[in-house]
């Protein structure tokens, strides 16, 4: 008899619905808010540290732009348009669809299991030897081993884990750092990041640090089979993971 | 939990999906409450009506950060004004803004006309707080004025009034707040700032002060204000003249 538990497995789909469509959601509204975010940069290129700010104080750096408002200096002797109304209209819509498709997606996460069982690092490599083995596999490229197709790596699953509950919940903490309504309400918000200005500045710098692994996340996925994993972020596609898709399974059988 | 069966993950899925539904459809459910911004239509209508609501349900009351002495700005930034002088605006400011007047009328008991004297006897309050521009920058000061709830005692505004629509002299500018911001104890006519009279630049004779909004809600050179119980009269009925401009009506964040 031949043993038959891999062929249900591959049966089931590689990414559940919940995590397709949060995911693709979650697409629309960073490319939004990246955009929107770029455009209102422009209106002020200028970084602070602390509570306070302006072109009448010393900035920490500025943009080498020019800017949309004739009273920032820069070395530029013309003025951008100002794209700054519908940019703030569409950055804080895109910031409530995340913030919504978040919750779904951390509350699904959390009670499935699924962030257990694919995204936290698991306890056996959680040591350098494992960081450094994946690290040198992606360096050599040798060809992936058979489990990398139906689970994360020690790598994939510390960049998942920090970009969900690091990044994302920082970036929602220090914009909303900078809403004044809302420190209103918080005060302690913007005073624990170190203040308004110092808010805004790590809003800016976590903004790249997202942009990075939203380009090194697109180039994997190039690399390692662009449309068997675009069809599995679709339409579930087959042949994977997951152990949502193995209990989907087990439960049918 | 025994499993996450495939039936549990569509309906995730389609709760995920609901609530982005849920952002699309925020204007009509916010209507049914009276939370609506009365520029929440279009495009951008959902992120608008869903961040107005949100600051009208969570904590309304709450007080905008206030900050001691030491805080307070040595370089403060106030921008630049822009577009036609009216006369009416040269002559006062010829004058040195002696007879500056304020005009509060529409659905009032006691329609009257306040000079900045009159304020100055009604009541007096001081606060130091942060003022934020929407293009990021910002500065501490501290805001001295006639609390706009006083100024309701005197004119008693009727019941059915819902919004305070007020305009300034200088540049056409004009916006609106509804009764609860109206009556909020931050919310001044401001005629000084940090111990002197309030400078020109940042708005002096008569500049109203909102600390839980940003700088642009904050008018200058205030001279007219009109109770109403609809914004449709009032320009493009959009509540303000930023919206027309492409700026959202609801500035908290």
């Amino acid at each position: 008899m031949q043993p038959q538990p891999d062929a249900r497995v591959v049966a089931g789909p590689r990414h559940g619905v919940v995590v397709r469509v949060t995911h693709w959601l979650t697409l629309v509204a960073f490319v939004a808010l990246v955009i929107s975010g770029v455009e209102i940069v422009f209106s002020h290129p200028r970084f602070y540290l602390g509570e306070t700010g302006n072109v009448n104080m010393k900035p920490l750096f500025t943009l080498p732009v020019a800017s949309s408002r004739d009273t920032v200096p820069t070395a530029y002797k013309y003025i951008l348009p100002d794209q700054n109304g519908w940019s703030r209209y569409l950055h804080f819509e895109a910031a409530w669809l995340l913030l919504f498709v978040g919750a779904v997606y951390v509350v699904s996460g959390w009670r499935s299991g699924r962030f257990r069982r694919e995204i936290v690092p698991q306890r056996s490599e959680r040591n350098w030897r494992s960081y450094w083995g994946v690290i040198g596999g992606y360096l050599r490229v040798t060809p992936r081993r058979e489990e990398s197709k139906t689970s994360y790596n020690v790598l994939q699953r510390t960049v998942y884990f920090a970009v969900i509950f690091v990044a994302f919940p920082l970036m929602i903490w220090t914009g909303l750092a900078m809403s004044p309504a809302f420190t209103a309400v918080v005060p302690w918000c913007p005073l624990i990041v170190g203040g308004r200005q110092t808010a805004r500045t790590l809003h800016f710098f976590l903004t790249w640090g997202l942009v990075l692994f939203f380009i090194t996340h697109v180039a994997m996925v190039s690399t390692s089979g662009f449309v068997a994993r675009m069809r599995g972020m679709i339409t579930g596609g087959d042949g994977a993971v997951c152990a949502d898709a193995v209990d989907a399974v087990k439960e049918g059988a | 939990m025994k499993s996450f069966s495939r039936r549990r993950m569509l309906t995730a899925g389609i709760a995920a999906a609901a609530g982005a539904a849920g952002v699309i459809a925020a204007p009509k459910v916010v209507r049914r409450f009276g939370l609506a911004a009365p520029d929440c239509a279009g495009p951008y209508g959902p992120g608008e009506a869903l961040t107005y609501a949100a600051s009208r349900i969570i904590a309304p009351n709450a007080m905008a950060r206030e900050f001691s002495r030491s805080w307070i700005s040595k370089e403060p930034f106030a921008n630049s004004l822009y577009g036609p002088i009216p006369a009416e605006f040269t002559k006062h400011k010829a004058e040195g803004f002696a007879n500056w007047k304020i005009a509060v009328g529409g659905m009032v008991m006691h329609p009257t006309e306040f000079s900045v004297p009159d304020l100055k006897q009604m009541g007096r309050s001081s606060q130091i707080t942060e003022v934020a521009c929407e293009e990021g920058w910002s500065y501490i000061a501290e805001w001295i004025g006639t609390p706009l709830a006083l100024v309701l005692q005197e004119v008693q505004p009727l019941a059915p009034a819902r919004y305070l629509v007020y305009t300034s002299m200088r540049d056409g500018l004009w916006d609106s707040i509804d009764m609860h911001d109206a009556r909020h104890p931050q919310t001044l006519l401001t005629w000084g700032m940090n111990d002197g009279d309030l400078p020109f630049g940042f708005g002096g004779p008569l500049r109203m002060r909102l600390p839980k909004q940003l700088g642009y809600r904050n008018v200058k050179y205030v001279h007219k204000m009109v109770f109403t119980d609809s914004l449709k009269g009032f320009g493009k009925g959009m509540g303000s003249a930023n919206p027309e401009y492409g700026y959202s009506w609801y500035a908290g964040i």
